[in-house]
């Protein structure tokens, strides 16, 4: 194992580049990472919507959250790779299809992450901030949101890890991600199949685990300098 | 300064406020009560449309606060609104929760929000606990602080939601002493409560509600010496025996 990680590292890491295209791990932690962060202002606004007073803004976020939760991930990435191109009119590269389709699929589920910690901050909360005359968006921004927040860390480190371990799903489009350089370094060696596969899956385990404990180092901060609301005004509004 | 008018409001089949029509003037300190689903708690929501009104129109200072397209933020920031619950914001302290909305409504500056935040946690004797987390006052702290919060807009009408029904007995005493103190500042009051001290000792007028109505409008003493409505002999004989007074 030792002298099959000598040979391939560089191969591993970063694939063809600087020859050929870049790939490997740095690939998918580039992937994962602009799905990330292009998802969460989505993800945001589809909370929003989602818990909008306007229909024109609740309906077509519900409409998108039931139909992009009702199919496979799979075929999110079908439907942007062989489908999109026909619209867009010309072809999408492999990395930018599995941004889209991570995004868009993302989007959905961060929206439902956020729509819960919204909704799960009291209605108290909201009524005084409007009772003081702030805005809607003010409210949502300045009260509601930053509290929401704490209680959707879990959740979300949830979905962010899920999608570091659906870039793997490029592998199928023949991106050349972590996933599909192992799967060419196990054709080369042919005779290794366990070490291969057993180096792909600690570095999955190694990208999740770090964001994990990042994620957990946040959420403590996060506990530190505030302390958590009292019983009192956490009890909701009495008759 | 409030006029309302032939105010109806339903909760789907539920008629919760029946032709209510009042009017309440600048300086007055009115105390409403009535037996709980009485309304009291609506009506006053009504005032700065926390909640919405079915038909009829509700004024303060001549402007109709459930007209389409009215600017009810700019209305509401002049209308102090405090809350049985308190509602202080948990993530932010103390200080912060009084200078949010004259920063991001009132156009304060950062340091103008903070002298008079300072000066109203004065005021209700809780300066000290300006840089506290709300968790960490106990609930008639917290309810203090709801009030400097809502009198950091300055707002010409202060409104009074059950403000001491959330705390413990002992606690009662110095959130009425901050609004007896208001009332001696002679700014406008509209207060439910079921704190009958209070109502016998500041109030103006006490309108007493019972199923969405008006059913008397009387001042202190005439309201607990001479009752006219037999609902309302009934309710001040309800919370004046100690075994049905609990709640």
């Amino acid at each position: 194992m030792i002298d099959l990680i000598h040979t391939y590292w560089l191969y591993f890491l970063v694939g063809q580049y600087p020859q050929g295209p870049l790939g490997g791990v740095a690939l998918t932690v580039l992937l994962a990472g602009f799905a990330l962060l292009l998802s969460m202002p989505f993800g945001l606004a589809m909370g929003l919507a989602r818990t909008s007073g306007r229909r024109a803004l609740r309906w077509p976020a519900t409409g998108l959250v039931y139909l992009v939760r009702g199919i496979p991930l799979l075929l999110v990435v079908f439907w942007t790779y062989f489908f999109l191109p026909s619209v867009t009119g010309h072809k999408t590269d492999q990395f930018n299809t599995m941004l889209i389709a991570l995004v868009v699929f993302d989007s959905v589920y961060l929206g439902e992450i956020v729509r819960a910690g919204i909704q799960g901050v009291p209605s108290g909360q909201y009524e005084s901030a409007r009772a003081l005359g702030l805005g809607h968006g003010r409210a949502m921004r300045s009260v509601i949101l930053p509290q929401a927040l704490r209680s959707m860390l879990p959740s979300l480190v949830n979905q962010f890890v899920s999608t570091i371990k659906a870039t793997s799903l490029g592998y199928i489009i023949g991106l050349t991600d972590t996933s599909f350089i192992a799967t060419q370094i196990n054709t080369q060696v042919f005779t290794k199949a366990p070490q291969v596969y057993l180096l792909l899956s600690l570095t999955y385990f190694i990208l999740c685990f770090g964001l994990s404990r990042f994620a957990f180092a946040l959420e403590r901060r996060l506990g530190r300098r505030t302390s958590s609301p009292s019983p009192a005004a956490a009890a909701g509004p009495a008759a | 300064m409030i006029e309302f008018n032939n105010v109806n409001k339903w909760y789907g089949k539920y008629h919760a406020l029946i032709d209510v029509s009042e009017k309440i003037g600048k300086g007055e300190v009115v105390v409403v009560c009535g037996p709980s689903g009485s309304g009291k708690s609506t009506l006053i929501r009504t005032i700065n449309r926390l909640e919405a009104i079915d038909s009829g129109s509700i004024t303060f200072d001549g402007e109709d606060i459930h007209a389409p397209g009215v600017d009810i933020n700019r209305l509401r920031s002049r209308i102090g609104f405090v809350f049985q619950q308190f509602n202080l914001f948990p993530h932010l302290t103390v200080l912060r929760n009084c200078t949010l909305a004259p920063q991001a409504v009132g156009g304060l500056s950062p340091a103008q929000a903070r002298d008079k935040a300072m000066a109203l946690l004065e005021r209700v004797g809780l300066a000290h606990k300006a840089d506290a987390w709300p968790s960490e006052l106990s609930g008639g702290q917290q309810q203090r602080v709801a009030i400097a919060r809502a009198l950091a807009m300055a707002p010409p009408l202060m409104l009074f939601d059950e403000p001491t029904s959330a705390l413990d007995p002992e606690m009662v005493g110095e959130v009425l002493l901050v609004m007896r103190d208001l009332v001696r500042d002679g700014m406008t009051l509209v207060v439910v409560t079921h704190e009958m001290g209070f109502a016998r000792d500041v109030a103006h007028r006490i309108l007493f509600m019972d199923q969405g109505r008006i059913l008397e409008r009387a001042t202190p003493r005439e309201f607990f010496d001479h009752p006219q409505h037999p609902r309302a002999r009934q309710f001040l004989a309800d919370i004046r025996t100690p075994n049905t007074a609990a709640d």
